[in-house]
């Protein structure tokens, strides 16, 4: 026999007993999974957020699965749609949750908040955060570098050019908060998610003092409180010169809106204000008829 | 010559205020005094607003083990207890003083006799360095008498006084050894007397050598201080580095330097401990090196403590108009600031103001792996693959390759030929991993 026989056959049989010593341990050894946990995975959007709670989709899908209800337990990217999915695979009960959005609490645009310095070291916003205050003139705000749009595996948020501040596309978000658990200055907060992605929040994280604040930032919240007096939801607490609306306990009135004085109150997704009130049929008419005349 | 064996590097020196004699800078109209001018925690404020004060007054008491006292560096009325935007420009609560007049306290002796005899014990001379609020004003700012309390199981055997100061521009510790070598050796006698050691090193560059003459003209009668005279090497400053250049012993990694059985001290602060010990003169004021090269009257300033940095830029003829940066402390290890209001501090070193023309940093560009920052690093770690695993936040691998052990010292961003930004990123991981170490530290008691 010539060299080239002897080498495939030699081969041939240590490839053979070596697939059948393979063949018998993955036998043996065999590890019995629920085939619904890789059918849950499927149906997961798959971005490994962590904003279940869990470390990552296919954790998520085997808690699912072990747990007896579904309740408390969501996907906040695949939302509703996603746990209907998963409860009718398992055949267990669905439980509605209200859908969260990130909330950038800062408004300081390069307009609203003048640079003092200029920082010039590695971008990147825990850096700036750890060596100084930034290079305008509020300790607390966005500084920009944009370590939040790094975090999100959506590519939900952005940077604005032309403003320097992190936007959120409400259609992607799914509110998971990796954003704001990467934001060094807790800008970021994850919110209750209105009708038509609708809400007012306090676009301020600031907690100096009204005229330090406001020195630094035109759209700083000064902590006046004129917007807890207004509500009549009891919505708003001021706490360290600072504001905050309760996203569980806000009717969106906007009444706060408007009594801001530095316009730190944002109210988003809203249609544009009419100029006249319109509650009555009889108001309605009352603009018409100046409009006839 | 002596120097460290690992890394290190060798900036220009630009001592452009050598041979300045110590100038006093004008008494301040009004002081902020911060309540955390060292390392620990900050001190608490024991005075209240209205309250008078003499120069020496204690202001603020040291709250905890690792903190210090804060003396008065005015005679005034306290105005308010606030908080101050300082060098970072985060909020510091501090104390405003509006200065009247300069009345010292009775108990500080004010005349310039040298009194070489001290006749406290070990004991009572920490005690004192405690109450003085002296701490490490080399830079670190490390209060002194925990450093000369080191864990019973560790025994020094020698002092080394650094006298080193191997950050570019400064010679504050130059003018003040010229000006106060007497003092300084009697100020080693009472640390040495202080933590129980036979022998003191005194490590100097050799940029300095008329310090270098008059140190060992002075120590010629006597065997137990020898004057060394190191070569110029950045950071030969630093404690782990001089301790392998003086007396050729490493610092194991995470081990206290004492456990190379030598305690280290800045000339400075024995200078500070000679007044506490033998004038009862708490730490109010230092020599402040400002310079630059458009000012036109840079110099050696002795400035007391919290008076607005602005004022000793005017002291030196004011702020230029080119000026791009102000750094506090050496341009090696300073940090910038945008606010001319900061009010100096124990650890104030210099001021330095730097042209428009040096102030920019350069565009990184992608790493070309030459490795020039892993042989500038004095600790021998890897500043490409410590950045580049904290940038994409793989701490645990940076713990293994030993980040705690970065010293902060900027070797491995000034050699980088790419400018990248080493040391931010290192910086930020060895902050995070040794959060991490000590909450599993925490966990483990």
């Amino acid at each position: 026999m010539n060299i080239i026989t002897i080498s495939i056959l030699s081969l041939a049989i240590i490839g053979a007993v070596a697939a059948l010593i393979l063949y018998i341990i993955a036998q043996r050894f065999k590890v019995e999974e629920d085939p619904r946990i890789d059918e849950v995975e499927k149906t997961l959007p798959g971005a490994n957020c962590g904003g279940c709670g869990k470390a990552g989709c296919r954790n998520f899908a085997e808690s699912c699965v072990k747990a007896t209800s579904l309740e408390g337990m969501l996907c906040p990217v695949g939302g509703n749609k996603v746990m209907q999915q998963i409860a009718t695979i398992l055949g267990k009960e669905a439980h509605e949750a209200e859908a969260r959005v990130a909330v950038v609490r800062c408004n300081g645009s390069c307009q609203h908040r003048p640079n003092t310095n200029i920082y010039e070291g590695a971008a990147n916003c825990a850096i700036v955060h750890s060596l100084y205050a930034g290079s305008t003139g509020c300790a607390y705000g966005c500084l920009g570098c944009g370590d939040c749009v790094s975090v999100c595996s959506l590519g939900a948020i952005s940077i604005n050019p032309e403003t320097h501040l992190p936007e959120v596309d409400i259609d992607i978000c799914g509110g998971c908060g990796a954003c704001s658990r990467a934001c060094p200055r807790n800008i970021i907060e994850v919110r209750k998610k209105g009708a038509k992605g609708r809400g007012v929040y306090v676009s301020c994280v600031n907690k100096d003092k009204g005229g330090v604040a406001r020195k630094a930032c035109e759209v700083a919240c000064i902590g006046c409180g004129k917007c807890a007096k207004e509500c009549k939801f009891d919505a708003i607490t001021i706490a360290n010169n600072l504001s905050y609306i309760d996203s569980d306990k806000c009717k969106m009135c906007r009444k706060c809106v408007d009594v801001c004085p530095t316009g730190a109150i944002l109210a988003v997704n809203f249609p544009p204000k009419k100029v006249v009130e319109t509650h009555t049929p009889q108001s309605t008419e009352q603009p018409l008829q100046v409009d006839n005349n | 010559m002596k120097t460290f064996k690992i890394g290190g590097v060798h900036p220009r020196e630009n001592k452009l205020t050598a041979g300045c004699a110590i100038t006093p800078a004008p008494l301040p109209q009004q002081v902020v005094v911060t309540l955390s001018q060292h390392i620990g925690a900050p001190a608490q404020c024991v005075v209240a607003k209205g309250d008078t004060v003499k120069v020496g007054t204690l202001l603020a008491q040291a709250n905890g083990f690792v903190s210090a006292n804060i003396h008065s560096p005015v005679s005034g009325v306290v105005t308010k207890i606030d908080t101050i935007t300082d060098g970072t420009g985060y909020q510091k609560p501090a104390i405003f003083i509006t200065a009247e007049g300069d009345v010292w306290e009775e108990s500080i002796d004010r005349i310039e006799t040298l009194i070489t005899t001290c006749d406290l014990d070990a004991q009572a001379i920490i005690e004192k360095i405690d109450q003085m609020g002296i701490v490490g004003i080399g830079g670190a700012t490390f209060p002194t008498k925990v450093k000369l309390m080191p864990p019973p199981n560790m025994k020094p055997e020698v002092l080394i006084i650094n006298a080193v100061e191997c950050e570019p521009y400064l010679t504050n510790d130059h003018a003040l050894m010229l000006a106060k070598a007497d003092e300084i050796i009697v100020g080693i006698e009472i640390l040495m007397k202080a933590i129980n050691v036979h022998h003191t090193y005194i490590g100097i560059e050799e940029n300095k050598p008329d310090a270098i003459e008059l140190l060992k003209q002075k120590t010629a009668h006597r065997n137990d201080i020898e004057v060394v005279r190191l070569q110029c090497r950045y950071p030969q400053g630093g404690e782990k580095q001089l301790i392998d250049a003086v007396i050729g012993r490493q610092v194991a990694s995470g081990a206290l330097p004492v456990s190379t059985g030598a305690i280290v001290q800045n000339v400075a602060t024995a200078y500070a401990i000679y007044e506490a010990v033998q004038k009862n003169k708490p730490l109010i004021e230092r020599v402040v090196t400002v310079t630059g090269k458009s000012l036109t009257r840079p110099g050696n300033y002795l400035a007391r403590m919290g008076m607005p940095i602005s004022q000793l830029i005017e002291a030196a003829g004011g702020l230029p108009d080119d000026t791009g940066k102000i750094v506090l402390g050496g341009p090696m290890m300073g940090k910038a600031t945008a606010n001319l209001d900061t009010p100096t501090g124990k650890g104030t070193s210099g001021i330095l103001v730097i042209p428009d023309t040096e102030a920019h940093r350069q565009e990184p560009s992608p790493c070309i792996r030459c490795a020039k920052c892993v042989a500038a690093c004095p600790m021998g770690l890897e500043p490409y693959l410590l950045s580049k695993l904290v940038a994409k936040s793989d701490l645990e691998t940076a713990e293994d390759r030993r980040i705690y052990d970065c010293i902060e010292c900027g070797c491995c961003s000034y050699s980088c030929p790419a400018h990248r930004p080493l040391l931010d990123y290192i910086r930020l991981g060895k902050g995070r991993v040794m959060a991490i170490m000590r909450a599993r530290a925490a966990e483990k008691k």
